[in-house]
């Protein structure tokens, strides 16, 4: 059990406080081991009653929920929790529920950006440096057996000291900047407001930051005003020796447009760790060898999922205390 | 300078490096030429310079065939393919191209680490051969704040703690002697080295002590749990026990860029999804290539205008 959650709990599930964990059938996460003995859990997945009847039945007087993962929330099952005052997303990104219901009603969020921030800002880096360098490419070169054949494999392009542009000056992409600024690059970003007490220099648009990059890392949520915001005229201001590494959300790219700019080298390599219809990757993509693909996991290690739990329990415990939460995403 | 010859000793296809040499030089391809006792007889009254690399430098029975040569201009930091005393003591210039590959073979080194620990290759694989679609990568582990121990601390070293410190990565390094201007844990051994940390980088020259500095007992103090990952040269490893070490699970993980035997590399590691496996492309980019090129042939002209070396060795 983990550490934190080590404290004997004697009070009966009756005096505990009640916590709707909103989840998949198929999203068994082992929060609900961590949290039963603290919370009185209710699980409609679990119920063989259909959610809706639950809720109307079980939920009325919940004030938290957790959303687990990516989990759909929508108007329709908040409108069924009229106490509800807070909801602890389990996920970095919060695209999955409706902030315009949440904002109406005053519920406040909380996400995982602070237990995933910093290996989302691996991922990232890692991406980067693998198409430049074309870790994964070579890594198959020689596994081929081909060394020995070929003699040679092409060389990659430097990474350090590249102009980077972060699109998404959050949590993660803060981490991205501090991490690569060791690496001699010059940090440029995009971000809904600038923020000044960073030392990476601002631009206004997405297409003023492509035109002076080299690589653009995104890192922004998806919404309405950023889904396609990577479109044909920003990779093509970004350049055929540009590279865009992508650890935010596939929609946040027109992916079509990108496919074809990739396959026509209108832009020189693309890192992605997200796509448009997951699982679903366009093949096109597979022959190429300035493209490095990854299957979501930017966030994925077993540390951070440690972070996560700790950090939904913590929350949750300090809801019920009334003391100050970590993590508050603002909606806007 | 036409008529003066340069024996390129190591089998390089570096086109622009080729390109500049022939313009300047006769230049001579060993690697290609099939009888090579015949050619250096008929040859070595030519021969003032030789330009070699990683794989292929100037060893003493060479050196002792060329008897008019004055400077070997290493494409490459390392000089372990030189006899440096056998040049020393016939009075023989030795150049190498320090400091212009220094940042991408540090960058590469953090690559690998990353490479590793993510399982990039592995998962990159994954989504190419269309397992996504039948579920999702399992986990992997944290880079970030992992402690990484450097061998060797000079220009790639110290390069490699920078960029792993903006990780939050604490360092730990060993060298001959502790550095008294270094802010990193100093251990006098490499096995208390290995036994401290969870992520172990090659960054030395390759030299009489330096050779199987990893060895069976540095491995098994790194651990199930770390993670190997060289840069230096394939011989500073016990290659045979690495292998080992990694198919039983005795060793977490190694990133390689050099092997005892390039090209060739333990099949036995084909198969690992705990290994990443480069074909020495530490220094593999087109602008490093062409910097270190141009420090080859600059070294070259200088000596035969009496100008004073670039980068000197000897």
């Amino acid at each position: 059990m983990a550490s934190y959650a080590n404290q004997e709990c004697f009070q009966s599930n009756d005096d505990l406080p009640i916590v709707l964990l909103h989840r998949l059938p198929s999203f068994n996460s082992p929060l609900k081991d961590i949290l039963q003995p603290h919370f009185h859990l209710l699980d409609p997945a679990d119920s063989p009653e259909p959610a809706s009847s639950f809720l109307s039945c079980h939920a009325k007087s919940v004030r938290a929920l957790i959303c687990v993962y990516n989990t759909p929330l929508s108007a329709a099952t908040l409108n069924l929790l009229p106490s509800l005052e807070l909801i602890v997303a389990a996920s970095a990104g919060v695209d999955h529920i409706d902030l315009e219901e949440c904002r109406c009603r005053g519920i406040i969020m909380t996400n995982a950006s602070t237990a995933f921030a910093e290996d989302a800002a691996d991922h990232a880096v890692a991406l980067l440096i693998d198409v430049c360098r074309r870790i994964s490419t070579a890594d198959r070169f020689v596994r081929a057996g081909l060394w020995p054949v070929k003699r040679d494999c092409s060389l990659g392009f430097k990474m350090g000291r590249k102009r980077v542009g972060i699109v998404g000056l959050g949590r993660i992409g803060f981490e991205v900047g501090k991490r690569l600024e060791a690496f001699g690059c010059s940090i440029a970003y995009n971000s809904r407001k600038k923020k000044p007490s960073v030392p990476f220099s601002y631009h206004a648009n997405v297409l003023d930051l492509a035109e002076d990059s080299d690589a653009l890392i995104l890192c922004c949520s998806l919404t309405e005003q950023t889904r396609h915001i990577i479109n044909k005229d920003v990779l093509e201001a970004l350049g055929k020796e540009g590279v865009i590494i992508n650890v935010g959300r596939g929609a946040l790219i027109d992916e079509k447009v990108l496919v074809q700019f990739l396959l026509r080298g209108v832009i020189g390599g693309a890192g992605l760790d997200v796509f448009e219809n997951e699982p679903d990757v366009p093949r096109e993509l597979f022959e190429l060898d300035n493209v490095v693909l990854s299957p979501h996991r930017a966030i994925f290690t077993s540390e951070s999922l440690e972070a996560l739990h700790e950090l939904v329990f913590t929350n949750l415990k300090a809801f019920f205390s009334n003391k100050p939460l970590q993590s508050v995403f603002q909606i806007e | 300078m036409e008529s003066i010859g340069v024996l390129m000793t190591c089998p390089l296809h570096d086109p622009y490096l080729v390109e500049q040499l022939e313009k300047r030089f006769t230049l001579f391809k060993f690697h290609s030429i099939p009888d090579k006792a015949h050619f250096l007889n008929s040859n070595k009254a030519s021969i003032r310079a030789v330009v070699g690399s990683a794989s292929a430098g100037a060893d003493a029975k060479l050196i002792h065939q060329l008897p008019n040569l004055e400077i070997v201009s290493s494409f490459s930091v390392g000089l372990d393919k030189i006899d440096l005393a056998k040049c020393r003591e016939r009075g023989i210039r030795v150049t190498n191209t320090p400091d212009v590959l220094t940042d991408d073979v540090a960058d590469l080194a953090i690559g690998l680490m990353l490479a590793v620990l993510r399982r990039l290759c592995q998962s990159d694989r994954y989504v190419r051969s269309g397992q996504w679609k039948r579920g999702e990568y399992k986990l992997t582990t944290k880079f970030t704040g992992k402690s990484v121990g450097i061998i060797g601390l000079g220009r790639i070293g110290l390069a490699i703690a920078k960029r792993a410190e903006a990780f939050s990565c604490p360092i730990s390094y060993h060298t001959r002697a502790e550095k008294s201007d270094v802010k990193y844990k100093y251990y006098p051994s490499v096995v208390e080295l290995a036994a401290n940390c969870q992520i172990l980088v090659v960054a030395c020259a390759l030299t009489e002590e330096t050779r199987h500095i990893i060895n069976r007992e540095v491995i098994n103090a790194l651990g199930p749990k770390g993670v190997l990952i060289n840069i230096g040269r394939g011989p500073h490893v016990d290659e045979p026990e690495l292998v080992s070490a990694l198919v039983e699970g005795r060793l977490g993980g190694a990133g390689l860029d050099v092997f005892q035997d390039e090209p060739n590399v333990p099949e036995e590691l084909f198969g690992l999804e705990n290994v990443v496996l480069l074909p020495h492309v530490g220094s593999g980019t087109m602008e490093t290539r062409k910097e270190m090129a141009d420090l080859v042939v600059g070294n070259l002209e200088a000596h035969f205008l009496n100008k004073p070396l670039l980068t000197p060795v000897l």
